[in-house]
């Protein structure tokens, strides 16, 4: 659906959206809600709105968003766009602009526990996001009032606009740099959902929980993870190349029959 | 008009249990009454007004009625596009409190000067500014906007002031207020220089003959655009007043309503147009370097009013 809506519509990203796939199904796994209207629904926000279609491919998976609609992402008047608006169903927060989603998490978990739910905010972040001061700002204030009905999802893909996080700015130790803001911390292998099922089922009495997800940017498609363009032999092999481009028609054929394959 | 504001909040806290406070560690002697009677409903935020309105947003999407504390600059420009992504975006009732309006912060210097947040914040469609002139205004604004769907943003002055004569309480979304009739001459003023323009307009009439009207405008989006071009067609010459960047604030409102009714006239926007350069102190004071007090006022009316012949005696 990912490949096939982004070839559609010509846009890019995707390199970003499949790396998420499995946390994603993890999450809505778990997510509890008696439909998008319910008011003590889980919550769930995409902090890294520019992988919305993934979040799309879910949605559409749930019966949220129906086929007609999907088919016109990106189109004139749709309210599908690149980055996540809250008109679409099942999207309480809409991001794009990076380190505000796991702000309004904070508020979100914040409220639940105020009203004495038992509901659930889960939120998904970038690690480029780490950039953005106001993530710390939001890390600090979830510590500080314990908000242990909050867990966090940090997709480390190692990659962002320009080029590898650690060239950019490099953040070694991401899950010392949690623990230290009073998260509980774990890291997990992101393309495995038995793994991260687990984490975000362990318990965290007290504390706002972070899980690092290691993921390959572009997974499932050789050709993404090795930052390799086949449809444009000129174009220079580099790691982030699948962060904006989007597909040809010949690299659109080879990324389907590879995941194909594999879901065969 | 911080007490007005807090004693109205503690009176909607009690009848609407929806009312959460909370504040960017700000509101020393201020606001531990409304701590004390509402523990759960008090959150300080810390120094961190970015995630303080995501939160904010979080909790209203969540059926509170966030009101989010701060001094004007760090409530408004700091956390601008989290105002825009979040209560303006989603269209929730989060009520944003900017305080210390205009130079209420003087003399803490001009990182604390909040001559731009509600000309900023008015670019964001969707967003109800309010900017009352005195305390009784600020009672009634904060209670008519409570009912309100959509986000809010109020900048309020620090200091208590005299009661602006004439406006006895009154505030309406989308309206203004005649607070002085007059005729040929308008002032339109918005905040806490309200007292500056009937203060003007009592000299301009004692010393220069001319019979100048008096209107507040407190709030903008929607902007009061119709009832000021109603009230304003007849007069030859318009100032507006205001502690506010004149790119976007009164200024460009009045200009717009009297364009768009195409009444014939002369509009003097008073406001800022400059860059501090390192004068602080008390607001009247400021006032007076920006020529925004009644005797700058009264120096621009007179002397777009009067005939050339007789302007020599303006001082």
């Amino acid at each position: 659906m990912i490949l096939r809506q982004s070839r559609r519509a010509n846009v890019g990203h995707i390199g970003s959206c499949l790396c998420i796939v499995e946390i994603l199904s993890s999450v809505y796994s778990l997510l509890r809600a008696d439909g998008p209207e319910d008011p003590d629904r889980d919550r769930f926000i995409l902090s890294k709105g520019h992988a919305a279609l993934a979040l799309y491919a879910v949605l559409h998976a749930k019966g949220w968003i129906s086929e007609a609609d999907l088919d016109t992402f990106c189109g004139d008047g749709s309210y599908l766009s690149v980055h996540p608006n809250h008109r679409v169903p099942g999207v309480d927060f809409e991001t794009g602009s990076l380190g505000q989603g796991i702000t309004m998490a904070a508020g979100a978990a914040l409220a639940a526990r105020l009203q004495s739910s038992s509901r659930r905010v889960y939120c998904l972040i970038s690690d480029a996001e780490c950039n953005e001061g106001s993530t710390w700002e939001a890390a600090m204030f979830s510590a500080h009032q314990k908000l242990a009905n909050l867990s966090v999802i940090l997709d480390a893909n190692g990659q962002q606009a320009l080029g590898l996080t650690r060239d950019v700015i490099d953040m070694p130790n991401l899950a010392a740099r949690w623990e230290a803001f009073g998260w509980a911390v774990s890291e997990v292998d992101g393309h495995s959902v038995a793994e991260l099922k687990a984490a975000l089922a362990s318990p965290h009495p007290g504390k706002p929980q972070m899980i690092i997800a290691r993921t390959i940017f572009g997974r499932g498609v050789s050709f993404m993870e090795a930052g390799i363009t086949p449809g444009r032999p000129n174009f220079p092999i580099q790691p982030i190349n699948w962060h904006y481009l989007p597909l040809t028609a010949e690299e659109f054929d080879i990324a389907m029959r590879e995941t194909e394959a594999a879901v065969r | 008009m911080r007490a007005a504001f807090i004693d109205t909040i503690m009176k909607l806290a009690d009848l609407d249990e929806r009312v959460i406070l909370l504040t960017g560690d700000i509101g020393f002697g201020v606001m531990e009454p409304f701590r004390a009677r509402f523990p759960n409903r008090f959150i300080n935020c810390g120094v961190a007004e970015q995630n303080m309105m995501g939160v904010a947003t979080g909790l209203a999407e969540a059926g509170f009625i966030p009101y989010v504390y701060s001094i004007a600059p760090f409530v408004s420009l700091r956390p601008f596009e989290f105002i825009r992504n979040g209560p303006v975006a989603h269209h929730l009732p989060v009520r944003i409190v900017g305080m210390g309006a205009g130079f209420d912060y003087g003399n803490a210097g001009p990182t604390h000067f909040a001559v731009e947040d509600a000309a900023a914040l008015r670019s964001l469609a969707g967003l109800t500014i309010v900017m009352p002139a005195d305390g009784p205004q600020t009672a009634t604004a904060v209670r008519t906007a409570h009912a309100l769907p959509g986000p809010v943003y109020f900048s309020l002055a620090k200091e208590s002031r005299p009661v602006v004569p004439g406006l006895d309480g009154r505030f309406e979304l989308g309206k203004v207020q005649i607070v002085r009739e007059g005729s040929g001459l308008a002032l339109v003023v918005m905040g806490a220089l309200a007292n500056e323009a009937i203060a003007a307009a009592e000299v301009l009439a004692r010393d220069y003959g001319i019979d100048a009207a008096v209107i507040v405008a407190s709030n903008f989006n929607p902007d009061p655009v119709e009832p000021l071009a109603k009230i304003l067609a007849g007069f030859s010459h318009i100032v507006s007043v205001e502690a506010q960047s004149v790119s976007s604030g009164l200024g460009a409102c009045v200009g717009i309503a009297i364009a768009r009714a195409g009444i014939q006239c002369r509009l003097h926007p008073l406001g800022i147009e400059r860059v501090f350069a390192g004068s602080t102190g008390g607001a009247a004071h400021l006032w007076r370097e920006n020529g925004l007090d009644r005797d700058s006022i009264v120096r621009v009316a007179a002397s777009a009013f009067l005939p050339v012949a007789s302007q020599a005696a303006i001082v």
